[in-house]
């Protein structure tokens, strides 16, 4: 009796929090069918917003993997003086509000700070446009990859490692052949929930972005742009495409992944 | 020599693991590095393929200085005491990886890796993962791909450490047939003394980071340099003072020359011997015998007997 209503708790959670949103927005952009979808999708404001957060979602998936593959190597495979201040760092995007984040690097970044000056006058400008945004990106989405990638460096200890060393490997030829063929499943894991968190980015793009219509809109910023101007159908239908990236690169990883024969001891 | 190691000191943090180790390894050889747990032979075995850097010392192989070169120029093989098996290649790509790494034609490879496969005979199982293969396969495998690359001087860390009694006995026969077929320069380290004297024509005592005796495994358990390799190499018991081999005692039902009364406390019989427990003067000591002088001799607890070191036995006086 006890598991059933444990069961139906658990379902009825899932369902009410997680499905129904979900399945309200879906079918409140095709309930007119596919047209109105692919006419929101396709208005040149909703393309913008797509390519810009492409472009900031991309960079910061790339940075956070070397990034994050690398951190994992150093905290797991070397000792050295900090190492536990290293990791409590890692953490903290986790625990900054990614509001915080933006304010931040608009502090440290923008225009009237020393270091911003700086970089204004060789030309760059970093808030109000996309470098900021990857940095924004870049930092709310820094832990992802370390921790996916580190039990499983643990775990995969580094005689492996040594044995290629002995046979003549490099440590570049170690890395490739040996250590990144040993974390490719947690690392693939990393990077789609790197990817994931990129792309649903709001709070910290928000403040460092300026809110540019048409120039450093993500697709994030769009939905609530077009939520506030009453435009649902556009809002939704971005909303939508958010949610199937997200869904398609889940199952891709699921699907990719062959029937593991190499695992075991 | 194709090892020469001089001096070697190495401390983990503020503890010494080696003491001033010095080795000469000859060419062809099969040496056993033989000690207790937290002796230093897996470090100096670490030492020697570059795994680990020593804080002082030098280390020569085939006469080049070789103290500061990475493992990966120092051309060893090495094989490790949980295999270190590549999960995600079969057991053909295992064994051509420093083949590979060495850009050789795909058809010696090929070649190559196949007759290693034989020699270690796991030439049917060259498309499996080594998920898919036993401890004793597995081991096997990584002999192969240590060997692969004819290395200079092969070294095991604990080969057969993780095995079972009965595969590891098999192994032990096999790696000694291998070493005859393959001459290779081979150091392997054990904490078992059975595996040492059967395996090694060289024995090398390692204890509290220091070589406390090198020789045949002969001369080792008959000549131990002092009491610890004594009791490490073979059984021992207290007779007179004076540490004995249990089956370098007599026992006799009369008195005899230079023989002390005894009474057995207990027999054992463990099929071809038998374990006499006997009290020399409130002292415990033990006689191996073998089961037919048991018999002959009746035995029983309660009898007394008289004991005594057989004629040519070697014993070694503890320091009191």
């Amino acid at each position: 009796m006890a598991k059933h209503v444990l069961r139906l708790v658990a379902v009825a959670y899932v369902l009410l929090l997680l499905v129904l949103p979900v399945a309200v927005i879906i079918w409140r952009t095709f309930g007119d069918g596919l047209g109105p979808f692919v006419e929101a999708m396709t208005s040149p404001s909703a393309v913008h917003a797509f390519k810009v957060t492409t472009v900031v979602a991309g960079w910061a998936v790339v940075l956070n993997t070397v990034f994050g593959v690398g951190t994992a190597l150093l905290l797991v495979r070397h000792e050295f003086p900090g190492k536990r201040l290293l990791g409590a760092l890692i953490d903290l995007p986790t625990a900054v509000s990614p509001v915080v984040v933006g304010l931040a690097l608009i502090l440290v970044y923008g225009r009237f700070s020393p270091v911003g000056g700086l970089l204004e006058s060789w030309g760059i400008q970093v808030i109000f446009s996309t470098p900021g945004m990857v940095l924004a990106t870049v930092f709310v989405a820094l832990p992802l990859v370390v921790r996916a990638v580190v039990p499983v460096l643990e775990e995969l200890g580094d005689e492996q490692e040594q044995a290629a060393h002995t046979l003549g490997a490099s440590r570049l030829q170690t890395f490739v052949r040996i250590t990144l063929p040993g974390i490719r499943w947690a690392l693939g894991y990393g990077v789609v929930l790197c990817l994931a968190r990129s792309l649903g980015e709001y709070g910290a793009v928000a403040v460092v972005s300026g809110r540019l219509v048409d120039q450093t809109q993500t697709l994030t910023l769009f939905v609530e742009e077009r939520f506030q101007n009453f435009d649902q159908p556009a809002a939704f239908a971005a909303a939508t495409t958010l949610a199937l990236i997200a869904v398609v690169t889940l199952l891709l990883t699921k699907l990719l992944r062959p029937k593991d024969r190499s695992d075991g001891n | 020599m194709a090892i020469e190691i001089r001096d070697v000191n190495k401390s983990f943090g503020t503890t010494p693991v080696l003491r001033d180790v010095s080795l000469d390894v000859a060419a062809g050889s099969l040496t056993a590095l033989l000690g207790p747990s937290g002796g230093g032979k897996s470090t100096l075995l670490r030492v020697i393929a570059g795994l680990e850097r020593p804080d002082t010392g030098t280390v020569r192989i085939s006469g080049v200085d070789a103290t500061r070169l990475s493992p990966q120029r120092r051309n060893v093989g090495f094989v490790f005491q949980h295999y270190a098996a590549f999960k995600h290649l079969t057991v053909f790509r295992n064994v051509a990886f420093g083949l590979e790494i060495r850009k050789r034609p795909k058809a010696e490879i090929r070649k190559r890796v196949m007759e290693l496969l034989e020699l270690v005979h796991l030439e049917k199982l060259a498309d499996r993962y080594p998920s898919q293969l036993s401890g004793g396969q597995r081991q096997r495998m990584a002999l192969a791909r240590a060997l692969a690359v004819e290395p200079q001087v092969l070294l095991l860390d604990e080969p057969f450490g993780a095995l079972d009694a009965q595969v590891r006995k098999e192994l032990r026969a096999w790696l000694r047939r291998l070493h005859d077929e393959v001459h290779v320069t081979t150091v392997f380290v054990t904490h078992d003394q059975e595996e040492a004297i059967e395996v090694a024509d060289t024995i090398v005592v390692l204890a509290g980071g220091e070589v406390v005796q090198t020789g045949s495994p002969v001369e080792v358990y008959d000549n131990p340099a002092n009491p610890f390799v004594m009791r490490f190499l073979g059984p021992v018991t207290e007779l007179g003072g004076s540490l004995v081999r249990p089956h370098d005692i007599e026992i006799s039902q009369d008195p005899v020359e230079g023989g002390s009364p005894a009474v057995v406390s207990r027999v054992v019989r463990l099929g071809f011997e038998a374990r006499v427990e006997v009290e020399i003067d409130g002292r415990e000591a033990w006689v191996q015998v073998t089961r037919e002088q048991a018999d002959r001799l009746g035995l029983e607890p309660g009898d007394t007997v008289h004991v005594r070191p057989l004629p040519g036995a070697r014993s070694l006086a503890l320091a009191v």
